[in-house]
């Protein structure tokens, strides 16, 4: 069954190209797991949506300071973030280590498109509008700003406006 | 330690844990991070419209779903239990700012702009559904958004994730600084 189903979708997905343009959050793991291991992932997520809150990226005032250059508080998040996140790639890579499953981690390259460019201004208008990036859109309605579904549900609306515009669109 | 706990934490304190994310996602299954890619597989899920875009395995994409559920989930216990206040010791200088435009700083959000009130003001309409369709169109264009391609892309080096960084860093200045007031003297 689980052999028919993939053989279908091969079929009618004309889509892989996309993994390479979009190569963010891409499932790089081959192993088939029952849908609880997922629970991990949600309880990643908790730590992360705590962070979120605690670092105050979420607040729309931070993200105003930030494009105005008025205080470092976001560029220290990011900037420490990145560079935790280069060592222990780094770290992975040099050592080997694996995953929980014995996997070797595997990291996707991305190739250049004009998306980035283009995308990524028209991201930052949004993020500079909305205060948010996508991560904090689901923290902040967690929060209890729950007006923030319609910025969400916008959003889910912007990624569907572009997959069906997709092919028109230079890249 | 109780007061630690409930305050904000220090930029020193929550970046590197926030970039932890990355190590943890690697290697509890081999997951690349990233967030806006969701709304793909929301899309994909709910209505995939015969599109080429979104017909693709999005289950198998499913931990993505799990995981920013895990983030309003854990935002939801956040606020009710770890949170004493969420006004932000901003820069006197944006707050005089704002306070021109007759905003003032209170709560995460400024509630005069967005809030369900606000929805139907032009002001808010700009900024909560215009603000949000260019996050959502924007992100899957570039094929990622901070998280994607700020904090993953840039750890593993690559050089696409840089110019994506820059670009949203470029597009947010340009709309802080020059739209955005014209928007709130409406």
């Amino acid at each position: 069954m689980e052999t028919l189903t993939k053989n279908h979708i091969q079929e009618t997905n004309t889509d892989f190209e996309v993994r390479s343009l979009d190569a963010v959050c891409v499932n790089e793991s081959h192993l088939e797991h029952k849908w609880w291991h997922n629970l991990k992932y949600l309880a990643a997520g908790m730590l992360f949506g705590l962070l979120l809150i605690k670092a105050e990226v979420i607040s729309w005032y931070r993200i105003q300071e930030m494009f105005r250059f008025q205080s470092f508080h976001m560029y220290g998040i990011i900037g420490s973030a990145v560079v935790t996140g280069m060592i222990s790639v780094w770290l992975i890579r040099k050592f080997g280590i694996k995953t929980i499953y014995g996997e070797t981690v595997e990291i996707h390259p991305k190739k250049f498109n004009k998306g980035q460019v283009i995308g990524g201004l028209i991201f930052g208008f949004g993020w500079a509008l909305t205060g948010a990036c996508p991560g904090p859109l689901f923290a902040l309605i967690g929060s209890g700003i729950t007006a923030i579904i319609v910025v969400l549900i916008a959003a889910i609306a912007g990624t569907w406006v572009y997959g069906y515009f997709r092919e028109k669109l230079p890249h | 330690m109780k007061v630690l706990l409930m305050n904000p934490w220090p930029w020193y304190v929550s970046g590197p844990l926030i970039g932890l994310t990355v190590p943890l996602l690697l290697l509890i299954g081999n997951k690349t991070f990233g967030i806006s890619s969701s709304m793909r597989h929301v899309c994909a899920s709910c209505f995939p419209a015969n599109i080429p875009f979104f017909k693709y395995d999005w289950k198998k994409e499913r931990w993505n779903l799990f995981f920013v559920a895990g983030i309003l989930f854990g935002a939801v216990l956040t606020s009710r239990f770890l949170v004493t206040g969420l006004t932000p010791d901003i820069n006197p200088k944006l707050a005089e700012e704002l306070a021109g435009y007759g905003i003032p700083v209170s709560g995460i959000v400024p509630e005069s702009l967005v809030s369900w009130s606000s929805l139907f003001s032009l002001k808010g309409f700009l900024m909560m559904i215009v603000g949000g369709f260019l996050v959502g169109f924007g992100t899957r264009y570039a094929g990622g958004c901070t998280s994607g391609h700020a904090i993953m892309g840039l750890s593993s080096l690559q050089l696409p994730s840089l110019i994506a960084t820059c670009c949203f860093m470029a597009g947010g200045i340009l709309m802080a600084n020059f739209i955005l007031p014209l928007i709130l003297s409406l």
